[in-house]
């Protein structure tokens, strides 16, 4: 979604002199495309992502849409109160841009992980908050979410590659999106890792297992209708993020069954505990924490066992 | 305007409301009396072309609430809310009030707003400066540093920091709790036009603000030298009177000195 972020506001920077980028010094291989064709509103603030959130603050309540790029953690954790005094509390629309959610930063190690982010970004009032599956999607929400008066932070996978099947680049905010009809599971899943969970749709589509598959990109404002629409027609949902299981996918769904009193049970799938110092590559993490599609399938047989034994 | 009545009102307000943060109110008394009576230049409170001030000491407000009252852009209905229910001026000040251009509280963030609402006016090629008031305290602060390299890096001459140099924070003196002297020297190895100047001298204020090239020259700092609790003897450099209300006694004593004030 790296290359597609970069290619969108490029190309929306053409028509609209407003949009600014500014980077804590990282996207290397990525941002040249916008710094080159806008120099003068390109700015590596360097390694200060506080002041990069504040500048930001200024530069948007004198009409600009500052975009701020670094890696998901740095662009959240490092800078959290100075994004809720400043972009948030003054209603300005600041673009956070979170690369690499989840364990996308593989080797690099915890400090690289976004795996707090959405948790943290969508229980503040007025914060528009959107982790796309894939880059299609990512630049559909771009372009959908430009003129908001608000801040809204995106949370973007690194791979430009992955397509989610069914989704088709389709994106509208306060919906999910059903990237798969089926009768036996119901999956629904936030950011890169849907591509996971299709794969997971299509092995256990061969032992004769049909599944649901919902896409949940628009974090805040939720889906709230959609996920009662859906969750009304299963008995056992399965939640799938690459984010701890509290604060996402999971605690929203679980929130949205609560809140309305669906007869639903749910698992989630997601990182239950601090990662060790273990590292190595996305898929042997994915792998680790039960998120690869060959987990998420064993996940979702045990789940239709256990429902037989009810 | 002038800075007794300012002083006046700080002293009323706390008193009615029982609050305290009065001794950093009247530290700054006579900066915001400078930049409201002869610099900031703002025809409008909601004019884009504004200059923008930022009370990044967003605890001394009470100073500026007196300045929009005096200014007739708060009633003294609305003044007399403070800190009361329902009402818009509390201990830090908020841009749902009109004349406050960005609200503070958190200290360290002023500054990179400031910087960021520079750049935006040196990009849309606008005459409007942007004046920042923090605290010496502040500078304790990594993200204040932060601000200061990038407006020096990029030369931000519509840019003016004004330090309230009072010696003191919320649990002792800044030499004691973590020394920033020698402030100016540290403003000038950061690469910034720094002036230092008597923060109680409303003309002397003014006249280095006058004296800066808002067009060429690099962003500027006024190091301005105060006195905590300026006006009131008791208060005056007493690290107590960053938080206290006054008692009844304290109050008319007060309002005494102050009132002997030329």
């Amino acid at each position: 979604m790296r290359d597609a972020f970069v290619r969108t506001i490029t190309e929306l920077a053409v028509q609209d002199p407003r949009i600014i980028l500014l980077t804590g010094d990282l996207g290397f291989m990525a941002l040249e495309p916008f710094a080159e064709s806008f120099p003068e509103r390109f700015f590596n603030v360097g390694v200060a992502e506080q002041n990069m959130v504040g500048i930001a603050t200024g530069l948007a309540e004198a009409g600009f849409i500052p975009f701020i790029y670094s890696i998901n953690p740095f662009a959240v954790l490092r800078p959290y109160e100075f994004i809720r005094n400043g972009p948030i509390y003054h209603q300005l629309p600041v673009r956070i841009v979170g690369m690499g959610g989840g364990l996308e930063y593989s080797h690099q190690g915890i400090t690289h992980y976004g795996l707090e982010d959405i948790g943290m970004m969508r229980i503040q009032p007025g914060l528009i908050t959107i982790a796309p599956a894939d880059a299609a999607q990512a630049s559909t929400a771009i372009r959908a979410t430009l003129n908001l008066p608000g801040p809204v932070f995106y949370r973007l996978g690194k791979n430009d590659k992955i397509v989610v099947p069914g989704l088709e680049g389709r994106f509208e905010l306060g919906r999910l999106q059903v990237i798969h009809e089926g009768h036996d599971l119901l999956f629904i899943s936030m950011g890169a890792i849907a591509s996971e969970v299709a794969a997971a749709s299509a092995l256990l589509y061969e032992q004769g297992i049909t599944c649901t598959s919902a896409v949940v990109a628009s974090m805040n404002p939720p889906p709230v209708d959609d996920l009662v629409h859906l969750l009304k027609r299963f008995h056992i949902v399965i939640t799938v993020e690459a984010h701890y299981i509290t604060g996402g996918i999971g605690s929203l769904v679980s929130e949205v069954i609560a809140e309305h009193g669906l007869a639903c049970r749910v698992i989630r799938c997601g990182i239950r505990k601090k990662p060790s110092g273990i590292t190595g590559s996305q898929l042997y993490l994915q792998d680790l924490h039960g998120l690869s599609a060959k987990a998420l399938a064993e996940t979702g047989l045990h789940s239709l066992r256990e429902g037989d034994h009810r | 305007m002038l800075p007794r009545k300012i002083r006046q009102i700080i002293l009323e307000q706390s008193k009615r409301a029982n609050v305290g943060h009065i001794g950093s109110a009247l530290s700054i008394a006579d900066i915001v009396v400078a930049l409201y009576t002869g610099v900031l230049r703002i025809n409008r409170f909601d004019d884009p072309e504004r200059d923008r001030f930022i009370l990044s000491k967003g605890h001394a407000v009470l100073a500026l609430y007196a300045v929009l009252y005096l200014k007739g852009w708060i009633t003294e209905t609305e003044l007399n809310t403070y800190c009361s229910d329902n009402s818009l001026l509390g201990l830090h000040p908020d841009h749902a009030l009109q004349g406050i251009d960005f609200s503070t509280g958190s200290l360290g963030m002023g500054l990179s707003v400031g910087v960021g609402a520079a750049l935006a006016a040196r990009m849309q090629r606008s005459v409007r400066r942007v004046f920042v008031l923090i605290s010496d305290a502040e500078c304790n602060e990594g993200s204040t540093w932060e601000a200061i390299m990038f407006a020096a890096h990029h030369r931000l001459a519509n840019l003016v920091a004004i330090v309230d140099l009072n010696g003191q924070q919320a649990l002792g003196y800044t030499d004691k709790v973590l020394s920033l002297t020698p402030m100016a020297e540290r403003w000038r190895a950061f690469n910034w036009d720094v002036h230092e100047i008597d923060g109680h001298d409303v003309e002397a204020i003014t006249r280095a603000v006058a004296c800066l090239d808002n067009i060429a020259g690099g962003p500027h700092v006024l190091i301005a030298r105060t006195t905590f609790g300026k006006g009131v003897s008791y208060m005056e450099n007493q690290i107590k009177w960053h938080y206290l209300a006054m008692t009844e006694a304290e109050y008319q004593q007060a309002l005494k000195e102050i009132e002997g004030e030329v």
